[in-house]
């Protein structure tokens, strides 16, 4: 498969570490793949034998439990063996370095390496030295791909397209990788973004990435078809970014009051876990007419059902390649 | 002194000369106002004479001008009262004729929280004096680490930001101080002193300082801190205003950010353009103040800097001390002056002096200011609050302890002759200060 192929079944790349770079058609592929799937874990036999015999390792370098749950889930109801490593239980306590560990883990012959890791860049340092496929799952404040295709499929069952949306993202956009795979995804498949938050939770000249940028809630989002809340990432946070909880939810908390500037019937997203009464009012989030907030895991299931089964085909081929 | 329940009555001020620098007049006429506002200005409204039912007041050919805005003063209230209270503030401002005031957040507790700026609001409307207004704090406790909660601030009424008598010096701080700010577009104020530089010392560095034996606080102390955050309001759009500049450097390096188009302003107090660094003279504690009075050169520079317009306003920088911090060895005295019983006259030094026309010094401390912090007066315009001064700009008197109303005695003017005196002061209509003769 070539590079930039127009071919709209197939994923022409053996990793996949982020969306920048991913054309329409590849995104495109992967959602289509998704919908597959998404009826799929709504039936009473879920399992598929399509990952059989295939080893998947779930590396954690970060705590996780929704993500790390939803990648197992995916892998074992396509048949393949999962195992998960958290950075407790491994050898990155001793002192082994990050490429060590890669070379360990690539002996025992995976299929897979699905990794999260605190540092951004980690995950393709470590893509690089073994023979298998890399999902990111998330490196530090860089990518989180699968979730934007999650948030992406959940938009595009609501709406039937992402094409000329108006999405706004709030809040911590600095430390975000989902705001910014999300970025990415969007403006590929033609959406229109906006960031909102304070001037200090957005990073430098990130309005170069083709987002307006807004500091006000209420112009940010008027007219919005999508309000994407993103949590407070307060572990990430070195100094103060902001004064106080009170004030940051005072004036960038999703409340109906500010909602009310959206269209009336924007979608309420949030990529969890949710600081109820931060980022987010409880009623918002809990509002069953808009929030869109559980249907999104739904979706995280089938989206990354569909980049396991897509990312193993093309394994075949690669490992034929290098014997 | 009490809430004023009373509406003001119609009120013609006639046979005035007219000085409203936002709209470049100096004419005579009078000023026609009704209730809390100006309802008409200018050398024919009362062609006819003054309409019946309206009170007359002959200004007799005084100056009559907006009421001073002055932004940085000092209250002891809450907190240090044997210093001044906001009564005597009041008291001290409306007889200094200024109308607004701004205060800063060095109280105890501290402007940083809803309820202190709230309570100072509510003290402040009681006394019915000059209309004080208050900046919150850049960082909580003033301690220069965390961001006070400046939005939710604002929402209560503080007009701008700042960490008051103390500089702000973590770079990463001011760096996140401003781009928070700018969120909201708010204007941060910044004490530009390097503290490091100025640690120990007691006046400006030189040859005085040398032959006094006393500790130096070098120019580069405030340089340093000006260019520096010059750089980050460029790297972050904030807003960031000076306050009270001292030194010739200070002044070239706002004068260019200025000039590149960033949006920095700044102010000097009187202090800084009548005197230099001899009033220190034989170890004079009321000519202690903080930015140390500079060198003749730095002086003739901060007056060049309010002609070319690099400075954009004056401020009392009032700053109460009893004389138990000032009658004292001049290393253990406190910083600072009172100022705004002499920002008028002193300000009218730069016309006496042949450095200015009046309308143009009167801007200074009047719509200038105000438009600094977006605030309201300083113009005598329709519709405008009728926040206003009678004042003769010839009449001399003598700076003495006596002759002020503030709490306070230091002022770094102290038996100074000076020249103009404020005969009446309005605010809202009502006339709060008549000079006894």
């Amino acid at each position: 498969m070539q590079e930039g192929s127009s071919d709209l079944t197939s994923f022409p790349h053996r990793h996949l570490l982020g969306i920048e770079g991913l054309s329409p058609d590849q995104i495109t592929v992967l959602l289509d793949r998704s919908e597959i799937y998404v009826d799929q874990n709504r039936q009473v036999n879920k399992k598929k034998t399509l990952l059989r015999g295939r080893t998947i390792i779930n590396l954690f370098f970060e705590n996780s439990t929704r993500t790390r749950t939803s990648f197992e889930l995916a892998g074992k109801r396509l048949g393949g063996d999962v195992i998960n490593m958290s950075v407790s239980t491994s050898s990155i306590k001793k002192g082994e370095t990050l490429i060590d560990t890669a070379m360990t883990l690539n002996a025992m012959h995976p299929d897979v390496l699905i990794v999260r890791h605190p540092h951004s860049g980690a995950v393709k340092l470590l893509s690089e030295k073994v023979n298998c496929a890399v999902i990111n799952a998330g490196d530090g404040s860089h990518e989180h791909p699968t979730q934007a295709l999650l948030d992406a499929l959940t938009i595009r069952r609501r709406r039937g397209t992402l094409q000329g949306l108006e999405v706004a993202i709030c809040g911590d956009i600095t430390h975000s990788r989902v705001a910014r795979s999300n970025i990415h995804l969007l403006l590929t498949m033609g959406a229109r973004v906006r960031l909102i938050a304070p001037a200090t939770l957005l990073p430098t000249d990130i309005a170069r990435l083709g987002v307006e940028v807004f500091h006000d809630m209420a112009s940010g989002l008027e007219n919005c078809d999508i309000v994407m809340m993103l949590r407070l990432q307060q572990e990430r946070m070195q100094g103060g970014f902001f004064p106080s909880i009170r004030e940051y939810f005072t004036f960038f908390g999703l409340d109906y009051t500010k909602l009310a500037n959206a269209k009336a019937d924007a979608l309420i997203m949030h990529p969890g876990p949710m600081n109820r009464g931060v980022e987010i009012d409880a009623e918002v989030a809990d509002d069953f007419g808009r929030s869109v907030i559980r249907e999104q895991v739904e979706m995280g299931v089938a989206v990354r059902m569909a980049c396991l089964e897509v990312l193993t085909e093309n394994l075949g081929q690669t490992m034929l390649r290098n014997t | 002194m009490s809430v004023k329940d009373d509406i003001p009555v119609r009120t013609a001020y006639i046979n005035a000369r007219i000085i409203d620098p936002s709209s470049n007049t100096d004419t005579p006429g009078s000023v026609l106002t009704d209730g809390e506002r100006i309802i008409d200005v200018g050398p024919r409204i009362f062609n006819e004479g003054p309409p019946t039912g309206t009170k007359v007041i002959d200004c007799k050919g005084a100056c009559l001008a907006p009421g001073l805005v002055d932004i940085r003063v000092q209250s002891g209230e809450p907190g240090q009262e044997h210093k001044e209270t906001l009564a005597t503030l009041g008291r001290a401002a409306v007889s200094g004729g200024i109308t607004s005031m701004v205060c800063l957040p060095n109280t105890d507790p501290v402007i940083d929280d809803m309820s202190t700026l709230e309570f100072i609001a509510r003290r402040a409307r009681l006394h019915g004096l000059a209309k004080v207004y208050c900046y919150g704090a850049i960082t909580k406790g003033l301690k220069g680490s965390v961001l006070a909660e400046m939005g939710l601030l604002a929402d209560s009424g503080a007009v701008a930001f700042t960490d008051g008598l103390k500089s702000l010096a973590d770079a990463q701080v001011m760096r996140r101080a401003l781009d928070y700010a700018s969120t909201f577009d708010f204007l941060i104020v910044q004490h530009a002193e390097e503290p490091d530089l100025a640690n120990g010392g007691m006046m400006n560095a030189g040859e005085t300082a040398t032959r006094l034996g006393l500790a130096g606080i070098p120019p580069l102390a405030e340089v340093i801190m000006v260019e520096r955050d010059i750089r980050l309001a460029e790297m972050t759009g904030g807003r960031l205003h000076f306050a009270h500049l001292s030194t010739a450097e200070a002044i070239s390096a706002v004068r260019k950010a200025k000039a590149s188009g960033l949006r920095i302003t700044c102010d000097t107090a009187p202090p800084y353009f009548a005197l230099n660094e001899l009033a220190v003279g034989d170890y004079r504690t009321f000519a202690k103040l903080s930015p140390p009075l500079r060198a003749e050169i730095d002086r003739q520079a901060v007056i060049t800097g309010l002609l070319d317009g690099t400075i954009d306003a004056i401020a009392s920088d009032h700053t109460p001390e009893d004389e138990e911090s000032k009658r004292l060895p001049f290393s253990e005295a406190a910083f600072g002056g009172t100022g705004l019983e002499t920002l008028l006259s002193v300000t009218l030094e730069l016309v006496h002096n042949k450095h200015m026309e009046l309308s143009k010094a009167i801007g200074l401390v009047t719509h200038k200011p105000a438009q600094l912090m977006g605030l309201k007066g300083g113009k005598l315009l329709p519709n405008e609050p009728a926040d206003l001064i009678i004042f003769d700009p010839e009449i001399g008197w003598k700076v003495t302890e006596q002759s002020l109303h503030s709490k306070s005695k230091n002022s770094p003017f102290d038996g100074r002759p000076v020249q103009g005196q404020v005969q009446r002061t309005v605010i809202d209509g009502r006339t709060l200060f008549v000079h006894e003769r």
